[in-house]
């Protein structure tokens, strides 16, 4: 169990973390959610007191990370895959962690084994790609087997295998009845991973949700209408009080809030001829940009910045960078 | 926490990295190497030297000579120590798994300034030996007055300067910045301001200056200046600048963001 209690963080005049208070309870996959540049990483380096809060605390197990005598006993993070030293082997890396806090050295070739690096413990880890970088990082994390696990953007730069290893990972550690704790930019990954879902822009919690409810609040449905006779659909639409939104590109109608079934008898009744009549559900993807895209507006003061900062490079610095991450989705191949 | 532990776990950090176990080699060799050399050169010229050096010749210093840029592995051992927990990103891992500030440094220093201490000792005393071998009939026994003080003391240097390198490291947090300001620092500023009168007072009291005192056996009575202090308070000066350094880089482990 992870209690933040109104922890707050600021760079001069920046606040990179604002008033957060939530709670990440055991044996469920907890997301956190947040574009980059939201606050996840200075958040998650606060909890394991890297970073010294502004103001507010964090309580692991209910005491401070400090306190805790052999921490990595009671929690494990990946916080930066590169985080070890490239001149040690992978093993003697893992060994100099192990032995600070009186874990057996027979521990470390058993994560070496769990995360499938035993061939090449022996080898310095600054050899390493990326993904074994990450697999190492996650060695490191289950050390001390512990209760608590932390992963900070953990499928980046992992492979479509590396990335299914990790969410049955996960998946495994929180049936378990393990905290698990995972940041990402992408809600797609989250979709797959998480039973719990917190998010947060601009430093601010935004939602804390299961991600059922999560996705019963936010992903609006529609029905997709086309018609050769478009124009005669759309004044029935209208004489019936129904609003409609074209879409410019594809000429199709999308109607809230009205049952498909309804649409195609109000259709048949008038003799229009329809190519299209189909339920749709908003992506969460969208549902989320459109959740953090309010706590951008909120607070982006350059005039001529794009109001919401989607999909726009324009934006100010520190707005969060949505072109990449909806690139990464579409190549992770849903 | 167990201290024990974080002593290990720092020992084996020491022990599994190339970069450590070469800088301590380099020291002893070097410094025993030069030293042999420079005895062989003086045992040779000795009866080419004017009389007043040669009343003033102190054995056991020139058998330790080749320490004046062994001290520079040395220095660097002290940097890379500290400094590549920084410029590797392994800090954040060390500190999530030993969070308390002052064991982690404790731990750290302890175990690099020990086994600086061991090189040290170890090379002085091989450096010692192997230079009164080569000076012949000019050399000294370690039962004369001082010697055997001067042959610690030249060990004891060696991990002083390596704890004040930490120190200073861990203020900036920078192998780099670290080494840039170290080796002008003591190859230098310290030999130049030494050699002018008017900064020289200020030069005594630099901590390689001053703690380089321990290793001589004769004051130095051709310039007719003497430092302010003997030899182990020319110690004791050097040993105040590692103090203050290592105080100074717990500051700021404490008050920094890892």
């Amino acid at each position: 169990m992870i209690e933040l209690e109104a922890l707050t963080k600021r760079f001069g005049a920046k606040t990179a973390v604002d008033n957060l208070s939530f709670q990440v309870k055991p044996g469920v996959v907890t997301g956190f959610l947040g574009p980059n540049g939201a606050g996840k990483s200075t958040t998650m380096r606060m909890m394991l007191d890297l970073d010294n809060p502004t103001s507010g605390t964090v309580r692991i197990d209910g005491k401070h990370y400090r306190d805790l005598s052999e921490p990595l006993k009671h929690i494990g993070a990946l916080l930066d895959a590169k985080a070890m030293h490239g001149g040690r082997s992978a093993y003697n890396n893992l060994l100099c962690l192990a032995q600070s806090n009186r874990i057996p050295a027979s521990r470390v070739g058993e994560v070496l084994d769990l995360v499938g690096l035993t061939a090449v413990a022996k080898k310095k880890s600054k050899g390493f790609s990326l993904g074994m970088g990450q697999r190492l990082g996650i060695a490191a994390a289950l050390l001390g087997d512990p209760e608590i696990l932390m992963f900070d953007e953990p499928v980046n730069g992992l492979d479509p295998e590396g990335i299914l290893w990790i969410r049955n990972l996960m998946k495994g550690l929180a049936g378990e009845g393990r905290t698990v704790f995972v940041s990402s930019h992408l809600m797609s990954e989250m979709a797959l991973t998480a039973d719990h879902l917190i998010v947060i822009g601009q430093g601010k919690l935004l939602a804390d949700m299961s991600m059922a409810e999560f996705i019963h609040q936010n992903s609006r449905s529609f029905v997709r209408l086309r018609s050769p006779q478009q124009e005669q659909l759309k004044d029935l639409l209208h004489a019936e009080g129904i609003a409609a939104a074209a879409l410019p590109d594809s000429g199709a109608l999308e109607v809230d809030g009205v049952a498909s079934e309804q649409l195609g008898e109000l259709a048949a009744r008038h003799g229009i001829v329809l190519h299209e009549l189909s339920p749709q559900r908003a992506s969460l993807e969208e549902a989320f940009m459109r959740m953090t895209a309010d706590s951008v507006e909120y607070q982006a003061h350059a005039p001529g910045a794009p109001a919401a900062g989607v999909g726009g490079q324009a934006g100010p610095a520190d707005a969060p960078a949505w072109g990449a991450g909806a690139e990464a989705t579409s190549k992770g191949g849903r | 926490m167990s201290f024990p532990a974080v002593l290990r776990s720092e020992w084996t950090k020491i022990r599994t990295v190339a970069s450590t176990v070469w800088t301590l080699a380099a020291a002893a060799v070097v410094t025993v190497g030069m030293s042999a050399l420079l005895c062989v050169f003086l045992n040779s010229q000795f009866e080419n030297m004017p009389k007043e050096q040669q009343l003033a010749f102190d054995p056991t210093a020139s058998s330790f000579a080749g320490m004046s840029l062994g001290q520079a592995a040395v220095i660097v051992f002290g940097v890379l120590v500290v400094g590549t927990e920084y410029s590797t990103g392994m800090i954040r891992t060390s500190l999530a798994a030993v969070p308390r500030r002052g064991s982690f440094l404790a731990g750290k220093l302890l175990v690099a300034t020990a086994l600086a201490l061991a090189v040290g000792l170890v090379t002085s005393f091989v450096s010692f030996f192997t230079g009164q071998a080569l000076l012949g009939e000019h050399s000294i026994g370690i039962g004369e007055p001082n010697v055997l003080r001067a042959v610690f003391g030249a060990g004891l240097y060696m991990a002083v300067i390596a704890l004040f390198a930490m120190g200073l490291t861990m203020v900036l947090r920078s192998s780099m910045l670290a080494l840039g300001i170290l080796l002008p620092f003591v190859f230098l500023l310290s030999p130049i301001l030494g050699s002018v009168d008017a900064t020289q007072k200020v030069a005594y009291f630099f901590p390689n200056v001053a703690g380089s005192r321990i290793m001589q056996t004769v004051p130095a009575v051709l310039d007719g200046s003497e430092p302010p202090y003997g030899p182990w308070g020319g110690f004791g000066i050097m040993a105040a600048w590692a103090a203050l350094a290592v105080v100074a880089g717990y500051a700021v482990l404490r008050k920094r963001d890892a």
